[in-house]
């Protein structure tokens, strides 16, 4: 089994681990629900170094990226992030990525850890000449760190100067060493920042962070009552915060079947581009109008809706009679809701917010209406008011 | 780890406790222990006959649903409203607030072949050195 190199400090944490495409990585340290409390109030720190990084670089950097990926990167700057696909000649999405462009000719491509090997042949194989695409991964890590303390707590901590940064803007991390760099995005939905950087610096920004947790940025009280700075964050927590996000995983809500129109993605979709891979497939598709598209939905009470559930529509008591519409891809209790929460594959004329369907949970029907995504979104409000039901 | 010396225990986590003829049944700290966050609880209706080692409730973490078997066969004469409504007495006090439901015992035999709190004590050591952290 792969291992980040902050693999003894999750074990020194106590961490629960689980195997994650063949990476032994933390499910959670304490409770899924008291870091998801953690990053929505205070701030997460989360080891994701089994994610892929891609160094793209050279004159035609620029020109080889923006013909495999769905979104218009010539209007990225240097300094700047783009969340998009690649996607295959049918328009199919290959990966969820995100594009860092960290200079001019150089471009830092962070791609799923299932997807890695598979991303590095396309981007090579499709590449311009002129073009070099190298994987970056070994020997670095990636360190994230979510909530609305996580500017302070990384300022304090790792002394960067991180005022005047905007969401997904991107820096060089000087005091983190050479090829290390600080954006601020995250797959949480709360502010936050992405290191990219050596294992070495890594493994000692991960120390003093979770230092901090003895010297708290707020005296806030858990639920175990002890005093939360940073907490060190697991995948359990870091999946319920993108569901409350809206934000997809690749091989769960999305697939090479399914393309960004059907994921409602088609935001990041440049169609205006002069070419890229799979764009005439979306071209025809968004003429065309898709057949079925990937919704949220509430639930007011009840279980909570997983992977494969059979999502009904249809009113037999007026009279009508009711048929499977779609499936749910991803489902979870949302922590900050107090209610489940999910989103699934529906015919497209359903997807509207308002809709109402049902839950198949084990055998048995549970309403639930289509909302739209995000469920949760943060506000400028005080974040220690967030109320998070059954973590009193 | 806590196991009550008064009660017994299945190989699938259930503890039960002998109460004025009646069997109250919930789920051993172990279990809470793995399930970590729960937030949901399906309890039987009353009246429904359950088979020993059938499952009879349904407890959800955040990640993942699990049955929870009846020890003893007989009828439920009784189910904790307090926990749909609050699933983290579960994890709060397991063999207390926490419990899932009483049943009247079909087979009075059947309650000599649940594990004392010994045998439950070494099993789930056997398991949790199989596991490792």
């Amino acid at each position: 089994m792969n291992r980040t190199a902050l693999h003894p400090e999750h074990l020194k944490l106590g961490a629960k681990m689980t195997d994650f495409n063949g990476w032994d990585m933390p499910l959670y340290y304490t409770s899924i629900l008291e870091e998801h409390a953690a990053v929505r109030r205070t701030a997460g720190l989360f080891d994701i170094s089994h994610m892929g990084q891609v160094w793209v670089s050279g004159a035609s950097a620029m020109q080889s990226v923006n013909e495999l990926v769905v979104s218009d990167v010539a209007q990225v700057g240097e300094g700047r992030a783009c969340y998009t696909m690649l996607t295959n000649e049918r328009g199919g999405i290959l990966d969820d990525i995100i594009v860092y462009r960290v200079g001019a000719q150089e471009w830092l491509v962070i791609v799923n850890c299932a997807n890695r090997a598979k991303d590095l042949e396309w981007l090579t194989r499709h590449r311009r000449p002129g073009t070099e695409v190298r994987d970056l991964s070994q020997g670095r890590a990636i360190l994230a760190i979510q909530g609305p303390k996580s500017a302070e707590a990384l300022e304090r901590a790792l002394e960067l100067k991180l005022s005047g940064m905007g969401r997904f803007d991107v820096i060089p991390a000087a005091p983190l060493g050479r090829q290390a760099w600080v954006a601020r995005t995250g797959y949480t939905g709360s502010d936050g920042f992405e290191l990219f950087l050596p294992d070495a610096q890594a493994v000692r920004a991960w120390q003093r962070l979770i230092e901090q947790r003895q010297a708290p940025l707020e005296r806030t009280t858990s639920l175990t009552g002890q005093a939360s700075g940073v907490m060190p964050v697991g995948l359990g927590a870091r999946d319920t915060l993108r569901l409350e996000a809206g934000l997809r995983l690749y091989g769960t809500d999305m697939d090479e079947a399914t393309t960004p129109l059907e994921a409602d993605l088609g935001w990041t979709v440049a169609l205006h581009k002069a070419s890229f891979l799979g764009k005439e497939a979306l071209v025809r598709q968004h003429a065309a109008g898709v057949s079925r598209r990937l919704a949220g939905f509430e639930m007011s009470q009840g279980p909570v809706p997983r992977h494969g559930c059979a999502l009904w529509a249809g009113t037999p008591a007026a009279g009508g009679t009711s048929r499977q519409v779609g499936q749910v891809t991803s489902g979870t209790f949302s922590p900050v809701l107090g209610k489940p929460i999910g989103m699934g594959y529906v015919e497209a004329a359903l997807a509207k917010p308002g809709t109402a369907l049902e839950v198949d949970i084990r055998l048995k029907r549970h309403p639930a209406t289509v909302v739209k995504m995000p469920f949760w979104r943060k506000t400028n409000g005080d974040p220690s008011g967030v109320t998070l039901h059954q973590v009193a | 780890m806590e196991i009550p010396q008064a009660l017994r225990y299945t190989k699938s986590h259930e503890w039960a406790k002998q109460d004025g003829g009646e069997i109250v049944v919930g789920i051993t700290a172990h279990a809470q222990e793995e399930l970590r966050d729960v937030v949901y609880v399906e309890l039987p209706p009353v009246g429904k006959a359950v088979t020993q080692g059938e499952p009879a409730a349904v407890v959800e973490s955040v990640k993942a649903a699990f049955d929870i078997y009846a020890p003893v066969s007989g009828t439920v004469t009784k189910v904790n409203e307090a926990i749909p409504k609050s699933p983290q007495l579960v994890n709060q006090d397991c063999y207390g607030q926490g419990w899932f439901f009483v049943l009247k015992p079909g087979q009075p035999a059947e309650w000599n072949a649940l594990m004392t709190a010994d045998a439950y004590a070494t099993l789930i050591q056997t398991h949790s050195s199989g596991s490792g952290t």
